[in-house]
């Protein structure tokens, strides 16, 4: 009688270690927002009172979780939370930033705003930021121009002719180095070389063009080599079997695979470049009328105009400041929209 | 019958040679060109730095500014400024870059993971001189009470207190720019982090939790190890850049000269970037000099750290390609 007891006994053991229910992370959440809540009620700020219930949800969740499941599972419990607080503070920045540009931008955008420069011709006539957008697009073009031929044809000789030579390895490798060039020190580049040449003083766009493209040509070379690299060998060998010379195989069979996947590199490219403001101050200079020649005098973009009204720091300045950086956004945002747009057009048609 | 089929062999032989050679001559040489112009842009920019700025580095003490009498007394508090800046931002961002990584390649489901990486790729495409402007008119007022609470709740604690004397009543302080430089550095250091993390052998992780292994046991374990020399070279790059940012700091920084550990005082020395920014107005040709020849330390010192971070990544490519 007693071993049947006994034997009872043990068969009692659990097999599986106790585990918290599956809605556990849920409740304690629902608690954890509820208690916030409270204390926002209670007259802690919002900032205070969302901290607050996080670090709450941080603490209730292991802290159960230890007393049933031990010390390992609440150290998991513990740092899944961790990780997805850390994704969550990282997002707040962001929605703070575009809702502050947007809520204090876009209320500033009307026709004037776009049409007119900041040169004023009667003294009650209205300032827009017509001549810094021109000044953006015609520098930014300028060093797309440069920088497009040139970052293109060193993958091709990366991938095409060069394949693992020393050179090659040693272009690829500083390529890589080069994309973490300050982008000051490339105004700075810019500066010295076209003050060397043109004398002290000197401004031009094209200055800008040629302090952003050392920016740019990094990226392009990069997005092109991968977009290269992922052209199959099949395509090339058929084309050389046909007897077609090399560059005409790579003009006319390789690059066309890979546009797509080139104009988007190009468009991020552009995209980053756009908004850089350093270079641009130390060599471009900055100037109240619109400036359409890109040789000559100097040239306003909208970051150098929002960093100029940024010093000036009054009122007006201020909206005006926001208005371009709302326009800078939307620009930023509509060239990554359309990489992925091209990307999506462009991709190899499968089957 | 031999000597006919030469001659044809020869013939189609040269017949290709004259119809390709000139063309795929010319085209190979210009892609040649082109990788050369790279080689010769980052050679020209150390040389063209060197010849503006080489006069700048032995100019008489008056040019240095009321602050210092050599190129030394002038450079450190930049350097200073620029490191601590530089390190607040890295503090702050790596963990949180790890985190985010950690999410989009292990914890998210992947209907979650991809809009995610979306977001932090916007992180990077925001303009840096509009994060100078959120973070000058709106973060820094934001972070006021924050300072005022560090400096009264940490401020008494020995050794720890010296970080956070006497606040600035505005928020710019050093603390701040870190701050917003932190966000400006996160999404490189997650990008590729996320990349080192994805490319853990499955078969690790599954061993690893079949041995019983919680997740984060699993991420502790396999990830880790696996990616310890990606993750090193991401915060490299991430610091090469967090070095070199201008606007940020410019814009929020309320520069001074006071060397202090207090990062929350209310004039710090400013980075050698941002030193720039702001004193190239001045056109003078004797400051112009110094700023170039302080442009070339920022160089040296970004392209080191810079050529450190992708030496690290090469190497570790190279050892898992075997």
């Amino acid at each position: 009688m007693t071993t049947l007891e006994e034997v009872q006994t043990r068969v009692h053991v659990p097999l599986v270690q106790p585990r918290l229910p599956r809605q556990a992370p849920g409740i304690v959440g629902v608690i954890a927002i509820a208690f916030g809540g409270l204390l926002l009620v209670l007259g802690t700020g919002l900032v205070g009172s969302v901290i607050i219930g996080a670090i709450a949800f941080l603490v209730v969740l292991p802290v159960w979780s230890l007393v049933i499941e031990g010390r390992r599972g609440a150290t998991d419990r513990l740092m899944t939370g961790l990780i997805w607080t850390s994704f969550g503070i990282a997002v707040v920045p962001l929605v703070s930033l575009i809702w502050r540009v947007i809520s204090k931008g876009a209320g500033r955008i009307d026709g004037t705003f776009l049409s007119y420069s900041f040169f004023k011709t009667q003294i009650d006539q209205p300032v827009g930021v017509y001549h810094a957008i021109i000044g953006t697009l015609l520098i930014t073009l300028g060093a797309a121009i440069i920088s497009v031929p040139v970052g293109v044809m060193a993958a091709i000789y990366l991938v095409e002719y060069g394949k693992g030579n020393k050179l090659a390895k040693a272009i690829t490798f500083l390529v890589d180095v080069m994309t973490g060039i300050p982008s000051i020190v490339a105004g700075l580049f810019a500066f010295a070389l076209f003050t060397l040449i043109f004398g002290p003083a000197y401004v031009s766009g094209i200055g800008g063009s040629v302090a952003l493209s050392l920016l740019m040509i990094p990226i392009v070379v990069r997005a092109t080599e991968e977009m290269l690299m992922l052209v199959p060998d099949d395509l090339r060998e058929a084309a050389y079997a046909l007897g077609t010379p090399k560059w005409k195989t790579i003009v006319r069979i390789v690059l066309p695979t890979a546009l797509g996947g080139i104009l988007t590199g190009v468009t991020l490219a552009i995209s980053r470049v756009i908004g850089e403001t350093a270079p641009l101050l130390l060599i471009a200079g900055a100037t109240d009328r619109t400036n359409m020649n890109l040789f000559d005098g100097a040239m306003t973009t909208l970051p150098v105009l929002i960093y100029g009204q940024n010093l000036r720091g009054d009122a007006p300045a201020e909206a005006i400041a926001w208005g371009a950086a709302f326009i800078l956004i939307v620009i930023v945002m509509v060239l990554n929209l359309a990489a992925r747009i091209i990307g999506k057009i462009f991709a190899p048609k499968k089957g | 019958m031999t000597a006919p089929t030469a001659e044809v062999e020869d013939a189609s032989a040269n017949w290709a040679k004259a119809r390709a050679g000139v063309g795929d001559k010319i085209f190979a040489g210009t892609a040649l060109a082109a990788g050369c112009v790279i080689l010769a842009a980052l050679a020209g920019v150390f040389i063209f730095l060197a010849i503006k700025g080489a006069s700048g580095f032995t100019k008489p003490a008056e040019v240095y500014g009321p602050h210092a009498e050599s190129f030394l007394g002038y450079v450190v508090p930049l350097l200073i400024g620029t490191f601590t800046a530089s390190i607040i931002a890295l503090i702050i961002a790596v963990p949180l870059a790890f985190g985010i990584a950690l999410v989009i390649s292990h914890y998210a489901p992947r209907w979650v993971a991809a809009p995610v990486a979306y977001v932090i790729d916007l992180l990077a495409a925001v303009p840096s001189v509009v994060y100078g402007l959120w973070g000058a008119f709106f973060l820094a007022k934001q972070l006021v009470p924050m300072h005022v609470w560090l400096h009264e709740n940490l401020g008494p604690i020995p050794l720890v207190g010296n970080l956070f004397g006497e606040p600035n009543p505005a928020g710019r302080s050093v603390l701040t720019a870190g701050i917003v430089l932190a966000i400006m550095i996160l999404p490189i250091i997650t990008a590729i982090t996320r990349e080192v993390f994805s490319r853990t052998p499955r078969l690790h992780e599954e061993a690893a939790l079949a041995l019983g292994a919680t997740r984060w046991e699993m991420v502790r374990m396999t990830v880790f190890p696996y990616a310890r020399s990606g993750m090193v070279s991401a915060v490299m790059l991430g610091l090469g850049r967090a070095l070199g940012e201008t606007m940020a700091v410019t814009m929020v920084l309320s520069v001074g000269f006071d060397l202090s550990w207090n990062i929350i005082a209310t004039s710090s020395p400013t980075s050698i970037a941002a030193n720039i920014a702001l004193k190239y107005k001045e056109r003078s040709a004797d400051l112009l000099n110094v700023l170039v020849a302080t442009g070339l330390v920022l160089f040296l010192m970004t392209f080191l750290v810079n050529f450190i971070a992708r030496w690290i990544v090469g190497r570790s490519e190279r050892r898992m390609a075997r």
